[in-house]
């Protein structure tokens, strides 16, 4: 199908588009903002989504970066995965985030879609909020008053909602660099490479004292956003890694999970067993990681 | 009644200006404003892979794409990749002729495409690899082991030429 009309603006500042939706709230006019547009694009086209404005942060110069702040990784929003996917930076301090981006779509859909719009979009399947929930992403936000930065907590509120305002653009994703020894693991199950994840899990964890500790895990794909997982983190907690404290976390992960996501594509149930077969292949891998 | 906007998108290496409604995607752009056919239009939704096309040398779902998006940029279609001068088939495209890698032809442009993104950054890829990269093209005709064959056939031709 072919989308709704809509208007379409270009601002060349980020001032100018923060004023503009800014503008359109007051107005009481639905205006978007246009990253990537590989979510959205979707959206238009199906017609689930019929904004009256386009704003197109793509001439917004200064949103595409990938650099390191001291132990912080900072990612301009407008970064594309298919430049995070070609970071040696990413792939050598945040090696969690760049393999999460992997997983991401394919080809066409990383070349072009960006690392905020995939933040901002916040589907529930998606990669990026389940490693933000272990990872204490921030957000950077600029609106009228200025900027903030917004945890990964309060960053996802529910499905495809994030806590920004109708008038903040999200500008930047600020990553703690994964600590050295730390383990980690992203696995999911989707029908073909590619697709929207059913479900999927992140672990990390430390090995100390041949004990597991620092055990971080987070499910995605199976609530209204990613979620952690506490009651199997405090399995693993202290615990040897062996097959027996593994199978134990990951069958509490299974149970744990409230109210998995019920659609065509898979039931409650399956979704709880995918969670624990994948909990359980997450902690073995992030273990084995672990030194 | 929404403003058009002025685009100027350079494909093929030949510039194009128009004046285009904002929800015109590049895809339509490139088919009903420049006639240019070679580009197909699938599923409308960047599952398929049909309407790739490079745009800044990067693979791109074309409907998933804003004309007004591609403004300023330069597009690589199809009907880019033959020989001007000689009118001689692209490697790619001969590779795709000689190792059955097509049937009835209507996916053709977007894996053609997508493969000489691949092979530009990777002259020697792993069936692996070319598995991952050509993930996002679906073809309902061939069952596949035959595009692999055809961009096997493509990466070796290309070496031995001096690239793509």
């Amino acid at each position: 199908m072919k989308a709704a009309s809509f208007d379409y603006h270009a601002p060349q500042t980020l001032e100018a588009a923060v004023a503009l939706l800014q503008q359109f709230d007051r107005e009481g006019v639905d205006a978007k903002v246009l990253a990537g547009g590989q979510s959205l694009m979707p959206m238009l086209n199906m017609r689930v989504a019929r904004p009256q404005v386009l704003i197109d942060l793509g001439r917004v110069p200064g949103l595409d970066y990938i650099r390191a702040e001291g132990d912080t990784i900072a990612i301009g929003a407008m970064t594309s995965k298919r430049s995070a996917e070609d970071s040696a930076l990413l792939k050598d301090r945040q090696p969690l985030f760049h393999a999460a981006t992997r997983l991401v779509g394919h080809r066409q859909i990383r070349n072009r879609g960006t690392v905020g719009g995939s933040f901002a979009h916040a589907d529930p399947s998606a990669e990026y909020p389940a490693v933000a929930l272990v990872q204490n992403v921030q957000m950077k936000a600029q609106g009228p008053d200025g900027v903030r930065l917004i945890t990964a907590t309060d960053f996802f509120v529910t499905y495809m909602t994030t806590c920004l305002e109708t008038a903040e653009v999200l500008t930047e994703v600020r990553l703690p660099a994964l600590p050295p020894g730390t383990g980690w693991s992203i696995q999911e199950f989707t029908k073909r490479d590619g697709d929207l994840a059913l479900a999927g899990v992140v672990a990390t964890l430390r090995r100390v004292k041949g004990l597991c500790e620092d055990v971080r895990i987070c499910a995605f794909g199976v609530n209204a956003t990613a979620v952690r997982l506490p009651a199997a983190e405090a399995a693993l907690q202290g615990r040897p890694p062996t097959t027996e404290s593994f199978a134990r976390a990951a069958a509490l992960a299974g149970e744990s999970v409230q109210e998995p996501i019920n659609d065509v594509h898979a039931s409650p149930d399956y979704r709880r067993q995918l969670v624990k077969v994948l909990t359980g292949r997450c902690l073995a891998e992030a273990a084995a990681r672990a030194t | 009644m929404t403003a058009k906007q002025h685009t100027t998108v350079t494909v093929n290496g030949r510039v194009y200006q128009r004046d285009v409604e904002p929800r015109l995607t590049l895809a339509d752009f490139l088919r009903h404003e420049l006639h240019l056919g070679g580009t197909h239009v699938g599923c409308e939704h960047g599952v398929c892979g049909a309407c790739t096309v490079l745009i800044n040398g990067r693979a791109a779902h074309s409907c998933l794409t804003l004309a007004v998006q591609a403004d300023g940029a330069e597009v690589t279609t199809v009907e880019g990749l033959k020989n001007r001068e000689t009118g001689q088939l692209h490697p790619i495209q001969q590779a795709f002729v000689d190792a059955h890698g097509l049937q009835c032809g209507f996916c053709t442009p977007g894996f053609l495409m997508t493969t000489l993104e691949l092979l530009r950054d990777n002259p020697e890829p792993s069936d692996e690899e070319i598995k991952e990269a050509l993930g996002g093209n679906l073809c309902r005709c061939t069952g596949y082991e035959s595009i692999m064959a055809s961009v096997q056939l493509a990466a070796r031709r290309l070496r031995e030429s001096g690239g793509v």
